[in-house]
């Protein structure tokens, strides 16, 4: 066995991967990032190299710099992880030529299934089905519109290169081909350098099969069954679970060994995973493989009871296999949720900003989380946004299921936006608890998954009150304390006036909506009045760990009320009630009053985090409303910036390739109408 | 300290009586407190909010910390007076806390004759600034006025105590170091365009906030220019050419937010020159007071059984508890702070005078504010006592009164007649403030006494003139004096023209007295010089 190992990532697969390399007794060397300095998968391995700037292709991606890590540090092998260099041939290959052990597949078999026209290509002669397609070289559009006739539509074009949705394009009919597929070669050029695209037959109810398949250096191969991966958003998978429902056991063979069949194709070596689609009437095809560990590999764990990465290091020692097929069984139901910083009700556009509050469920016998970041990271935008993976295992489908939206439930984040409450409310959706399940699962069910902004409910406004009372009472206490006269009846909260009732007003922020709630100051607390009319009372008080312990009418709970001061976003509240976020703005004239004033005067900010890829006005020139001015990216999704109202373009702040921040100013328009 | 104990027992019919007379008529005081916090009426108040203002009383509520306490001054100022409707005489005055220190809030109500001075405005609004210099509160004015009211103006322009004497007070209060802040969110017409440009630091809101020596109306009589209100003086003007305004605010909630950073930026702190010790309630419930006082007024009551329901833990210790007995003085605490309280319990006697005044030089030696509980008919009368020299001894008292320097803080818990007003520091004395129960009356006598005096003399006349006057007829010419004074010594009617600072709840007074001490404890406690006591 290795006694020192480099691990080439970053994040939740880094610390994955060095807790199992601990385990074992191997020492583990992470690498970072300028941006990565102070991160958890530092902290996790015994020692770590810097290897450079934080943008990914000055660094992770730099494989002369991380070989060059793991040589001075020596490091007998690398993990690669998944993504940034886990499926590039040419890093194998420098690994091998530095005398370095690549845990994972040969180069040759990288590059084999690298690309998806060539590997189906390979599966083909191997006898493994295909959808029909066409997969060939010639990228004429004419000529593609005419295969795209003979595959049949809907067809599915997607990049040659490419992988987790990008350069994807769905076309129902012949004459939207054109226009998509210009867009997905951009897309394909812009997210791999390549704009080379394939033909498929399109689905329309598929369901995302995978086998994840082993193979050893002494041509052992075994299959340790199938993850369903049919919930998927944009072709990005949202909720893995394992085994698929409905597997019968014929089919679960069948392509078992049409995915070992496939691995033997190309001489696999290592932990790998064949995709497949599987259609209503029980036919699959190969879609492709990943030469990699995957991102949702812990489902299959759970339920074979095996550490993948362990194998993997085993593997790549040269030992055989552990397990055998015959050994290998399936025990329970397991799921794994990603736990992303984005914003469902943004059309889940990535979002950043620092974890100010983070509570993850506890791990345990039914519970495992996978996380990279701890409370006070910052969530960038350099890398993936993944805060964690939640993976839950229990005996059969449903009390999983249960586990899953319970595990959710309990996760809290504050300070950035989050898919916590989209993924629980899959969890709870009842067509996923009879696991009606394809592809289109969210698109179908969108509207009961993403609601549209629903006001804050009345519990959750009543709580925020409270905990703006609350603060404010325990900062008179704190102003009473530092005062030369600090048993003055000037420092109580509890809003006296002579002869006469007092009230105060609280105007939070619900999105775009403004909720008004007067509270009125009563000897036992408060009375609130809710916008919806509902008169409530309420008091509570808040402990040392922060919760808040809260009685509305009579009813007892406690709740998390996380307040943050951010200089973007000002002041707001989240409510972390009953599995459920609820971020409050909280009103604040000052700056309300800059808004209006840098409004009036034309400034446009960046409504997300990204980058500058296009620059479409100059300074000086005239544009009507409706304008495009700025075209911004964020993991590769384009976000155009118009012109508000008619005016003169003043100043030009960013230039193509700049990354911004949310909120920053990016133009001036001075309007011609000043109002 | 020597704990009271109570005499009274909470379940006897007496006291359930008196309980019911008093709740009735702190009720009666709320309905009127209600009834005026309403300002200008409905229409007035719709068109005021119409306009994109805050109603002033919101204004307030913006501008304090928010949930701190607000101790409102006057609010029954010009209540009854100028046909009834001039709610609070048209501004709202108060003790509150901005950033965490107390300030005095003066706030227009231009929902009531568009914030214009009436006789009682000019007089609330003047107080108010006597308050804060005495106190050393910083002002805060929240502007919407008219300016003087035109039909009163020979009641609110010429005399000292009119129009000019609120911009002779910004100017001396800037000058001792007390701060002057205007927010102008309304208009600020003629001469109250000078409260902004008197402040230390002004703010006005954008499309709200006017100020001009001379309206459009005046300027077209006087010159034949025609310009609106907002080119004339409207916040653009101000802020950015004539300078007279230093900030510029967006809306009624912006500028109270600048209001309030203003305030934050003051760099005072507070000192308070007193030995305090941890407040405790007191051990006897202050709703209790409602049993405590009787319901008939002529009635007398042990004013420790007050006391027992305003000192922390019911604690008094007796000043000469055994001489001249009528008057109780002692040493207490009240929210912690150290204060002599001096209360009636009948009338005053030579012994008691002397008393009192020993008890006033003692607190003013210690520097221990001095707190009246003011329930008295008057000084004794009669040949013994006027040649036993009361009139000299009432003189040492009320030298000591009027000349000690130490914070004097006066509650009317019951009668306030004759020279007893005077030694038991009334208004002419000089008490940082002072309050009246709604039990309380006040008159040079009681309405009987007057009643009987006008009458006695009436007899003599008549019998004189060797006619005769029946019980029926006398009692005919008594009714009416009884009703004057009951009428004129009503706690509304003394409020309404601002003979104090305010009626209280009874139930309240520890409180009000712990807001006002604390509130006085940021001007220094200056040494007392006494002048000559009459021996």
């Amino acid at each position: 066995m290795f006694s020192k190992i480099l691990i080439a990532n970053r994040g939740e697969i880094a610390c994955r991967v060095a807790r199992t390399a601990r385990r074992m007794g191997i020492r583990t060397v992470a690498v970072y990032s300028d941006a990565d300095a102070g991160a958890r998968h530092v902290q996790a391995c015994d020692e770590a190299v810097r290897i450079g700037p934080a943008p990914a292709r000055e660094s992770y991606l730099v494989l002369e710099r991380i070989v060059e890590a793991a040589r001075a540090t020596g490091a007998e092998a690398i993990h690669p992880g998944y993504g940034f260099l886990s499926e590039n041939a040419g890093f194998a290959e420098a690994c091998a030529a530095a005398k370095l052990v690549f845990i994972g597949p040969p180069p040759s078999a990288i590059r084999a299934m690298g690309s998806k026209s060539a590997a189906k290509s390979i599966m083909g002669k191997a006898g493994v089905p295909l959808v029909p397609g066409y997969h060939g070289d010639n990228q004429d559009s004419t000529f593609l519109a005419a295969e795209a006739g003979r595959v049949g539509f809907p067809v599915l074009i997607k990049a040659s290169a490419g992988g987790g949705g990008k350069g994807m394009r769905i076309v129902r009919a012949a004459d939207g081909f054109a226009e998509a597929l210009a867009s997905a070669q951009r897309e394909a050029r812009s997210s791999f350098g390549d704009d080379r695209v394939l033909i498929e037959r399109y689905l329309t109810r598929p369901r995302h099969i995978e086998i994840q398949v082993f193979a050893d250096t002494h041509g052992n191969c075994v299959y340790l069954f199938e993850r369903d991966c049919s919930l998927q958003r944009r072709h990005q998978k949202v909720i893995e679970e394992a085994p698929a429902p409905g597997m019968e056991p014929e089919r679960r063979r069948a392509m078992g060994e049409a995915a070992v069949k496939a691995a033997r194709a190309v001489a696999y070596v290592g932990a790998g995973t064949v995709e497949m689609i599987a259609d209503e009437d029980g036919t699959f095809y190969f879609m492709e493989m990943n030469t990699r560990l995957q991102v949702e590999h812990p489902v299959t764990e759970m339920i074979t009871g095996q550490d993948l990465v362990e194998w993997q290091l085993r593997v790549a020692t040269g030992a055989p296999l552990p397990l055998g097929q015959a050994d290998l069984t399936i025990s329970g139901h397991a799921f794994e949720a990603r736990i992303y910083a984005e914003d469902p009700a943004r059309d889940f556009l990535p979002a950043t900003g620092r974890l100010h509050h983070l509570r993850l469920p506890a791990d345990g016998p039914h519970v495992r989380v996978d996380s990279g970041v701890g409370p006070g990271d910052v969530i960038g935008i350099h890398y993936d946004p993944m805060i964690a993976k939640l993976i839950v295992w229990d005996r059969d489908r449903a009390s999983a299921l249960g586990r899953l939206a319970g595990a959710l439930e309990g996760t809290e984040v504050v300070g950035v936006a989050t898919n916590v409450a989209f993924l629980a409310a899959v969890a709870r959706h009842p067509a996923f608890a009879t696991a009606e399940i394809d592809t289109g699962f969210i698109e179908r069910h969108r509207s009961d998954l993403v609601p549209e902004a629903q006001p804050t409910d009345d519990t959750a406004l009543a709580l925020a009150a409270l905990a703006v009372m609350i603060r404010r009472a325990e900062e008179a206490e704190a102003g009473a304390r530092r005062s030369l006269d600090p048993h003055s009846p000037w420092h109580r909260s509890d809003g006296w006036r002579l002869n006469d009732d007092n009230q105060h007003a609280i105007c939070f922020l619900d999105g775009a909506m403004e909720q008004r709630i007067l509270v009125h100051y009563r000897p036992f607390g408060y009375v609130v009045d809710l916008p919806s009319g509902r008169r409530m009372t309420v008091s509570g008080t808040r402990s040392a760990a922060g919760e808040i312990a809260a009685d509305l009418d009579g009813r007892r709970l406690t709740a998390r009320i996380i307040r943050l001061d951010e200089a973007e976003r000002g002041e707001s509240l989240t409510v972390l009630w009953n599995g459920r976020a609820h971020r409050l703005g909280l009103h604040d004239p000052m700056r309300q009053a800059a808004t209006a004033d840098a409004r009036a005067a034309g400034r446009l900010t960046a409504p997300m985090p990204g980058k500058v890829v296009q620059v479409l006005v100059k300074p000086g020139e005239t544009v009507a409303r409706g304008r495009a001015l700025m075209v911004l990216e964020a993991m590769k999704m384009e976000h155009t910036i118009t012109a508000p109202a008619d005016g003169t373009v003043k100043s030009v702040r960013y230039a193509s390739g700049d990354l911004v921040e949310e909120g920053t100013e990016l133009l001036v328009i001075e309007g011609v109408d000043a109002s | 300290m020597s704990a009271l104990t109570s005499t009274l027992d909470p379940r006897a019919d007496d006291f359930k009586r008196n309980r019911d007379a008093m709740a009735a008529q702190v009720e009666d005081l709320r309905r009127v407190v209600q009834q005026v916090k309403l300002g200008g009426g409905e229409e007035a108040r719709a068109k005021h909010l119409a306009r994109g203002k805050l109603l002033p009383r919101e204004r307030v509520r913006a501008l304090l910390d928010v949930g701190s306490p607000f101790l409102e001054l006057s609010q029954l100022a010009a209540w009854g007076m100028y046909g009834g409707d001039i709610a609070a005489a048209g501004i709202i005055t108060g003790i509150g806390r901005i950033a965490g220190r107390e300030c005095m809030v003066v706030c227009n109500d231009a929902t009531v004759k568009g914030g214009t001075y009436f006789p009682m405005t000019v007089k609330k609004h003047v107080r108010a600034q006597e308050i804060a210099r005495q106190n050393n509160l910083p002002c805060i004015y929240l502007v919407d006025s008219g300016g003087a009211n035109l039909p009163n103006q020979d009641e609110v322009f010429p005399d000292r105590d009119h129009f000019g004497r609120i911009f002779y007070n910004q100017a001396t209060m800037s000058a001792a170091g007390i701060p002057q802040v205007a927010v102008v969110m309304g208009s600020c017409t003629a001469g109250g365009a000078y409260v902004p440009a008197m402040s230390d630091e002004s703010i006005i809101v954008k499309n709200q906030g006017t100020i001009f020596l001379g309206g459009p109306p005046l300027v077209k009589a006087a010159t034949g220019e025609v310009v609106t209100a907002e080119e004339l003086g409207g916040a653009d003007v101000h802020a950015r050419v004539s300078g007279v305004t230093d900030h510029l605010a967006n809306d009624d909630a912006h500028a109270l937010a600048i209001a309030r950073r203003i305030v934050a930026n003051f760099n005072r702190t507070k000192h308070p020159g007193l030995e305090f010790t941890e407040p405790r309630p007191p051990t006897y419930d202050p709703q209790e007071i409602y049993g405590v006082v009787p319901a008939d007024t002529r009635k007398p009551y042990d004013i420790r059984e007050i006391i027992a329901r305003v000192a922390d833990a019911s604690a008094f210790d007796e000043f000469k508890l055994l001489y001249g007995a009528t008057l109780v003085t002692g040493f207490a605490r009240i929210w912690g702070y150290p204060v002599g309280i001096i209360g009636n319990n009948g009338i005053l006697f030579s012994e008691s005078a002397l008393k009192g005044a020993h008890f006033v030089e003692l607190c003013c030696q210690r520097g221990v504010p001095l707190i009246f509980l003011q329930n008295i008919t008057g000084f004794m009368v009669g040949k013994k006592y006027e040649a036993g020299g009361i009139a000299r001894d009432g003189a040492k008292m009320v030298t000591a009164v009027s000349c000690a320097n130490v914070p004097k803080f006066t509650v009317i818990v019951g009668g306030s007649f004759g020279a007893g007003n005077y030694g038991m520091c009334g208004r002419a004395f000089g008490p940082r403030m002072l309050w009246m129960w709604p039990n309380a009356r006040i008159s040079v006598m009681g309405g009987e006494q007057a009643a009987a005096v006008l009458a006695q003399v009436r007899r003599d006349n008549l019998e004189a003139k060797g006619g005769a006057w029946s019980a029926a007829d006398e009692e005919k010419f008594k009714a009416p004096i009884r009703a004057q004074y009951e009428t004129q010594g009503h706690p509304y009617y003394a409020s309404a023209r601002l003979w104090d600072d305010g009626v209280i709840d009874p139930a309240e007074t520890r409180m009000v007295l712990g807001l006002a001490l604390s509130a006085a404890l940021n001007a220094p406690i200056e040494p007392t010089r006494f002048g000559v006591f009459r021996m």
